[in-house]
């Protein structure tokens, strides 16, 4: 199977979507020269009509892409997560809320790419992983991918989906290689992966370990190490947050009877929350020990990288966490 | 501009539409027949009208908090309208929306916001499609004096005029946000002047005259539809009734007086379309006043449809989240 760099999935998902579809468009800040690299070569293909450059104005863009998508067009907007704060407005009043409020009389299939910057010395403005703010708010379909072939299929479904998607791009995985089969090789001609269903990348009998986006790296890489150990790790990447496949993670703590889940947000009220949450309700009686959220620390991201490294899930703090599960 | 008879007599009909309807609305209000927050059009019916049957029914608009005319001025159904405010299923929204969301997406409406200036974005968004598709159709968007103050506001008309959009941006100033003059909020004189900055005609017009507020915005149909961009329009109206029904604590005269509120209501835009269309020979009283009744009909007949519609079931509850349906969590 051909190697694929995580954000090079991004691009082959929207030239294929661009090319199949034309209603599709993108929009946002300089992308027309890529500066983040997903919408390489789009431009030269599709023209200007289709890949448009905003001006600073995410409330405005963001909103526009909502007024598009409900006159028929399927709007792909690039961002940053740390600047949707500013468009917040129009994420929460007009994408999430509309469908609903209006009693179901308009679709709106927007795809909103928010790359998540962390790790990487960028400090509190530029490090945002707001992903289980937008999860706490209905009418909107969580995405984040772990890997480039997850990142095609998902965003390629996405983009075909009729309401609103966030795509919450990892930073930290942007370099990252992975296989991603060609189109050929798959049924239908396409890859294309359902919402709602848990990747189980690892199988494993003693722990269960839930990984979020660029936790699911280091949640392997323990599992690997703990082997080593006699330590056996199923770790399963939910790929979409909302919605969210709990049957396989209840099924897997029910193997298993212990949690440990790696998120990169902030540990309260987080993803790990609210999976930490469904099992103690829904899977409390398979449960052999509490289960240990490792999720970043509630402060905000320091410039240090002295500072930093603190913050985050690692493989060290979700090995130590699994074991703690097993004492 | 040369108007004919029927489109003159759709604007009356049309203002008398929203006159009874917002009057059947303060009513039933007072003998609590709903709840909520419902903000009343009554003297600001010529903004809405005049600018509405300017467009085609394939033109979209977007309103506001205040928006209880936007639909009925580009055609939507009454019976439906007032359904919603009872909260019932027959409603445009099948209830879920209410007095600040009556939108009927059928005629071209792209939803009534309640915070205020979220909608100019959409709009702008559905001129966007418009140029994207090639396709023939603009938008507009209705704000107050107050909204014209939103970054969102802003951020939109920009974005507009840069990228040459089919839209008409139209600020209902009503002279008051609330208790607050936008004589103490607005840094110009007037919100058209901001047009400037964005490199876009603005108009200021009298916004108790439907036929100015038809001829403004026509203009800037007809601009837009030429492919040169947005423009701003802004009425110059008064709102007759306080804020908001539900909203006790305003006691009137405190924040503009009696003799004010005398004065624009001396100039109602359906006794100055109504005299026209007399005096020009146009219509005769007669007819005037049987559209007068008929709207009045109409309305009465709202209520009733709107008061046996049934109120959701519980079942009703987790409809309409999305298109693509996902389990309740
Ligand atoms: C973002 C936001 N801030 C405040 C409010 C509360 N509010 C509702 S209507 C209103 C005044 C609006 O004034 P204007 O835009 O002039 O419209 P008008 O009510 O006069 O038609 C305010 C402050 C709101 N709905 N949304
Ligand atoms: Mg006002």
């Amino acid at each position: 199977m051909p190697e694929t760099v995580f954000v090079n999935a991004i691009n082959e998902a929207l030239q294929e979507e661009m090319k199949r579809d034309e209603s599709v468009f993108i929009m946002g800040e300089d992308i027309k020269r890529s500066i983040y690299g997903a919408t390489m070569g789009l431009l030269e293909e599709f023209g200007e009509k289709r890949v448009l450059d905003t001006p600073l104005s995410e409330n405005a863009f963001f909103g526009a892409a909502v007024g598009a998508a409900a006159v028929g067009m399927r709007p792909v907007v690039e961002t940053l997560t740390s600047f949707m704060w500013v468009a917040m407005d129009q994420l929460v009043s007009q994408a999430a809320k509309m469908r609903y409020m209006f009693g179901g009389q308009v679709n709106l299939p927007v795809v909103y790419r928010a790359t998540m910057y962390y790790g990487g010395g960028s400090a509190a403005h530029h490090s945002d992983r707001s992903y289980p703010m937008f999860m706490n708010m209905p009418g909107l379909k969580i995405v984040a991918p772990s890997n480039p072939a997850d990142m095609k299929g998902l965003m390629k479904t996405a983009i075909r989906d009729n309401d609103v998607v966030i795509m919450f791009e990892d930073g930290t995985l942007f370099g990252n290689r992975g296989e991603v089969p060609a189109n050929e090789d798959v049924p239908g001609g396409e890859l294309l992966i359902p919402f709602g269903q848990a990747n189980t990348l690892r199988e494993g009998s003693d722990v269960t370990a839930v990984a979020i986006a660029g936790s699911v790296p280091h949640a392997l890489s323990a599992a690997e190490e703990l082997e080593a150990d006699g330590i056996s790790v199923e770790v399963i990447d939910p790929r979409t947050l909302v919605p969210l496949d709990k049957a396989t993670i209840l099924a897997s703590v029910e193997k298993t009877g212990r949690l440990v889940i790696a998120d990169p947000a902030h540990k309260v009220c987080s993803a790990a929350s609210e999976i930490a949450s469904i099992v103690a309700e829904e899977g409390f009686w398979s449960l052999q020990a509490p289960i240990a959220k490792v999720a970043s620390e509630q402060v905000h991201i320091p410039y240090s990288p002295a500072l930093e490294k603190l913050v985050y899930p690692t493989k060290e703090k979700i090995a130590d966490a699994v074991k703690r599960t097993l004492e | 501009m040369a108007i004919d008879k029927d489109l003159l007599m759709l604007m009356l009909r049309r203002m008398w539409t929203i006159r009874h309807f917002e009057e059947t609305v303060i009513d039933i209000y007072a003998k609590g027949e709903f709840g909520g927050a419902a903000h009343p059009y009554i003297g600001e019916e010529a903004v809405a009208v005049g600018a509405c049957v300017a467009m085609q029914d394939t033109d979209y608009i977007a309103g506001n908090h205040r928006s209880h005319g936007h639909p009925l001025a580009k055609g939507g159904d009454p019976k439906r309208a007032m359904a919603e405010l009872l909260g019932r299923v027959d409603g445009y929204c099948k209830g879920k929306g209410g007095s600040m969301h009556l939108a009927d997406f059928s005629v071209g409406i792209l939803g009534e916001s309640g915070i205020l200036g979220s909608s100019l974005p959409v709009a702008t968004g559905a001129a966007l499609a418009s140029k994207i598709k090639g396709e023939d159709f603009i938008s507009a968007v209705f704000f107050g004096d107050g909204a014209s103050n939103q970054g969102a506001c802003h951020e939109s008309m920009n974005l507009a005029s840069v990228w040459k959009l089919p839209i008409i941006f139209i600020c209902e100033n009503n002279q008051y946000a609330v208790t607050t003059s936008y004589r103490d909020t607005v840094a110009v004189e007037h919100v058209s002047d901001r047009a400037s900055a964005y490199n876009m005609p603005g108009v200021l017009v009298d916004g108790q005259d439907v036929v100015a507020m038809y001829e403004a915005v026509s203009v800037g149909i007809e601009r837009a539809r030429a492919g040169e961009g947005p423009s701003l329009v802004e009425g110059l109206t008064y709102r007759y009734e306080e804020h908001s029904l539900g909203l006790g604590r305003i006691r009137r005269g405190e924040y503009r007086p009696e003799e004010e509120i005398e004065t624009w209501r001396q100039r109602d835009p359906i006794v100055i379309h109504e005299k026209r269309l007399v005096e020009q020979g146009i219509a005769t009283q007669e007819e005037c006043d049987a559209v007068r009744d008929e709207e009045a009909k109409e309305i009465e007949e709202a209520l009733e449809f709107a008061r046996n519609s049934p109120f959701p079931e519980p079942g009703d509850l987790f409809d309409d989240m999305f298109a693509d349906a996902i389990p309740q969590p």
